[in-house]
């Protein structure tokens, strides 16, 4: 039955699977917490331009998309920051446009035998060597830099404005984060897909949301949750010949259907009752 | 470090604006180091807009703001020395931390990038946590908490920073009256100590009984003094726009304020306004 685990694309296959994987889950604990899901979506899909430019101009696919992808998380950003046009607003049209580039950059390609349907979805077949250890390469960066930032992209996440009055360099910080979104986004485009990308960063998270209160914890179960999803999704999709985002996005959609049923509604259960109990008196010397 | 002076907060002719909306007009505002200034007004009126420009989150249109003689575009490490205590709303509660973890994060500014927290700083938070009357409940995740609970920890935060200046936004809302009794002590106890502290508050009457200095506020500074010699009908009435008075409970006053400036409420006096007219 795991037979298949003697081709070396399927080797290469699962080795960046389970990479994808545990990165998306990290990255996708501060998306969920930090409510960011659109704006990984938005970089998501803008990557699609940068694709297309790196056929175009002949490049490694995974450079020029983590250019594009950089470039828009940066452009949001910036955007977000200042309030003349709405966040969502200007996410909304700048991964429209970076799309419709995208498409039609790929229709001056005419001939060339461009696999978009494995871009899109992802497809096991297409991680090459290279590819391989670009994306390691990229996901060694994610993980250093969250671990270096620990701290502080938790304060982030959880009261921005707080940490910028305390002197953490909040607005840096932030633009590291979709910095690190971008990358990690580019890392998943081929076993994945730009379009299914965002769920496997999203949904692990949330799974792990359900189960668990505490922040070390969660980011431990949203690891777990999404190197099984990644890793099941891949065989699935080889066995069942069905393309790997969609294999792999399900999978992780069932174990978060899953943790939800687990969760017993704990954290709306426990706030009630510590409203019933509160008549502490405070402790003023 | 900057050059002491006799001042924590200078504010001179601030005007803070939003697009179109002027949150602040020409506010020209002293704080004395060590003093107790709250500062009242209607809804809207920039009470919140005041803090955040004294800690440098808002920047002005014009005019000049120094906290503890630094500029406020370049406080620098002044920033350490300032305790921030947010609206109780702004905190999402569903966030799995727990109040120890957020208490210490007031001082990871002090801690720097790339550095743990230290032994000494868990020791400051966990004794800014027994100062609020919480160093029992430094493992529970903050959902966990009922409101009054929260906006503990959120001044064991601001505590934590060991501050020079604190600065509070409101902090008795959604608080039961025993619990807000304790808060204004704690705040009490701290002005003894010599920590100048700048209070947002709806709340007239409490304000008139803790501090030395009140500020209306209503766009405009429309006042600023001492309690029992500026809180009077009128100055509340132009504060607030319309007809207010103060009522007594027993010591403590509350004011209400009435829908229309024209209507002719009796304007009973205040126990502040009755101290200044005995003293006439």
């Amino acid at each position: 039955m795991f037979d298949i685990l003697g081709y070396t694309f399927m080797q290469r296959a699962l080795v960046a699977s389970t990479l994808i994987g545990a990165i998306c889950a990290i990255i996708g604990v501060y998306v969920v917490l930090k409510s960011l899901a659109f704006i990984g979506s938005g970089i998501a899909h803008a990557s699609f331009g940068g694709v297309a430019l790196g056929y175009l101009l002949g490049w490694n696919l995974i450079f020029s998309a983590a250019l594009f992808s950089l470039l828009t998380a940066l452009g949001i950003g910036t955007v977000s920051r200042r309030s003349e046009v709405r966040e969502d607003t200007a996410i909304g049209i700048f991964f429209a446009a970076s799309m419709a580039l995208g498409v039609v950059l790929i229709g001056l390609l005419q001939g060339y035998n461009v696999d978009l349907f494995g871009f899109l979805f992802g497809s096991v077949l297409a991680v090459s060597q290279a590819d391989l250890w670009l994306s390691a390469l990229l996901g060694l960066l994610v993980l250093i830099t969250v671990g270096l930032f620990y701290k502080e992209f938790l304060f982030i996440a959880f009261d921005a404005e707080m940490a910028e009055v305390v002197g953490v360099p909040a607005a840096a910080l932030y633009y590291l984060l979709l910095a690190l979104i971008a990358l990690t986004v580019v890392i998943s485009i081929r076993v994945v897909g730009i379009i299914l990308v965002e769920a496997l960063i999203v949904t692990p998270a949330a799974a792990a949301y359900q189960l668990t209160d505490d922040f070390p914890r969660m980011m431990g179960v949203a690891v777990g949750i999404g190197v099984a999803s990644a890793v099941a999704g891949l065989f699935l999709s080889y066995w069942l010949n069905i393309a790997s985002g969609a294999a792999i996005v399900l999978t992780a959609t069932l174990l978060f259907g899953v943790a939800t049923l687990l969760s017993p509604r704990r954290r709306l259960a426990l706030k009630e009752a510590a409203e019933a109990e509160e008549s502490t008196q405070w402790a003023a010397e | 470090m900057v050059a002491d002076g006799p001042w924590a907060v200078e504010m001179e002719k601030v005007t803070v604006a939003f697009g179109r909306t002027v949150a602040l007009q020409d506010v020209s505002l002293r704080v004395r180091r060590g003093e107790f200034v709250g500062i009242v007004g209607p809804n809207g009126s920039g009470k919140t807009t005041l803090l955040r420009t004294v800690l440098g989150l808002v920047r002005p249109v014009r005019g000049e703001v120094r906290v503890l003689g630094a500029p406020v575009e370049r406080l620098g490490a002044v920033r350490h020395r300032l305790g921030y205590v947010p609206q109780l709303a702004a905190i999402d509660t569903r966030f799995p931390v727990h109040v120890l973890d957020v208490v210490l994060m007031g001082r990871y500014g002090q801690i720097g990038l790339l550095r743990r927290p230290s032994a000494a700083d868990r020791e400051a938070a966990r004794a800014a946590l027994a100062r609020v009357g919480l160093a029992d409940l430094a493992g529970r995740q903050i959902g966990q908490l009922s409101g009054g609970q929260r906006q503990r920890v959120l001044i064991a935060r601001a505590l934590a920073v060991e501050p020079e200046i604190l600065l509070l936004d409101e902090p008795a809302t959604g608080v039961d009256p025993v619990t807000s009794g304790s808060l204004y002590e704690l705040l009490n106890h701290l002005h003894e100590e010599g920590i100048t502290i700048m209070m947002v508050s709806h709340d007239v009457g409490v304000v008139s009984q803790y501090v030395d200095q009140v500020a209306c506020l209503n766009r405009y500074l429309v006042v600023h003094g001492r309690p029992e010699e500026v809180l009077t009908t009128e100055v509340v009435e132009d504060c607030y726009g319309c007809g207010a008075m103060f009522l007594t409970h027993g010591d403590l006053p509350h004011i209400v304020v009435g829908p229309h400036r024209k209507k002719g409420l009796v304007a009973r006096v205040s126990p502040a306004s009755q101290r200044k007219q005995a003293g006439e």
